[in-house]
């Protein structure tokens, strides 16, 4: 009786550490996202400051000349927007893109390791017409600029 | 999954560019399938990150509302040529890749 109990205790363990073993090699648990986990709260967050407050632990940011956002001003196509988006600032730690009309404002965040340019480049999903949102986080304190992109074909929906 | 990252890398007075491109759907999980109506699941990437010579420098999280086919650039210094740059993604179906390529 009690071998039974034991080959069961250890058929169990050893079942576990397969599934978690199988998890690690399809990279659903990359090591690098068991510590830094995907923000969901942000993430779904369906305002602006709900989005920030979750991301970056605050919402209120000051307006700054410093930062430009290079997006066009006629966007054909919402679901491809090209969205650059430069610091001119020192101590810049993240930087995080919103998209004012979107469902979802937040579109991501990018945390810059050491030696990096606070200039990153991408492209966006937007639904409609709205203002491209762009927040810095320098020496603790955040910084915002916006644009506006006119969206003739939303790219959210289908 | 294999090959779904491109990258260039190119250093110029000692500031990288890096800029890359990742084969990947990114729904929202918010679209509908045209034929059946029925609402395609959320597939995205999630998480994007560079390392260079096993230091990250930039770790970035992404939405639905990245485009598809996601394309990344950014750039930083206190690399050399040489040096191989490392990108990995991982998305929030439990999919993921990396790929690493050389500075020049």
């Amino acid at each position: 009786m009690m071998m039974n109990i034991k080959r069961r205790v250890f058929l169990k363990g050893s079942l576990a550490a397969g599934t978690v073993g199988v998890a690690v090699g399809a990279g659903l648990l990359a090591p690098q996202a068991v510590i830094a986990a995907w923000n969901e709260k942000a993430f779904q967050a369906k305002s602006i400051d709900d989005a920030l407050a979750a991301a970056l632990g605050g919402s209120s940011s000051t307006a700054s000349d410093a930062i430009k956002i290079k997006a066009p001003d006629i966007a054909e196509n919402g679901a491809v927007v090209p969205v650059s988006v430069a610091a001119e600032m020192a101590g810049v730690e993240s930087i995080v893109l919103l998209a004012e009309g979107n469902n979802a404002p937040l579109l991501a965040t990018f945390t810059l390791g050491a030696g990096a340019a606070p200039d990153i480049s991408t492209r966006i999903k937007m639904g409609k017409t709205s203002d491209v949102i762009a927040v810095v986080k320098a020496g603790g304190k955040l910084h915002s600029a916006r644009k506006s992109v006119k969206v003739t074909i939303g790219g959210c929906g289908g | 999954m294999a090959n779904s990252i491109k990258i260039r890398a190119k250093i110029k007075d000692n500031t990288t560019e890096v800029k890359c491109l990742i084969t990947h759907p990114m729904e929202t999980g918010l679209r509908k399938d045209s034929k059946t109506g029925q609402l395609i699941p959320a597939h995205f990437i999630n998480e994007v990150m560079a390392d260079v010579g096993g230091k990250s420098v930039m770790n970035a999280q992404w939405s639905g509302g990245i485009s598809k086919n996601p394309y990344l650039s950014f750039s930083f210094t206190g690399a050399a040529k040489g040096d191989e740059v490392k990108i990995t993604w991982a998305d929030n179906q439990g999919g993921g890749d990396s790929e690493t390529a050389t500075i020049s």
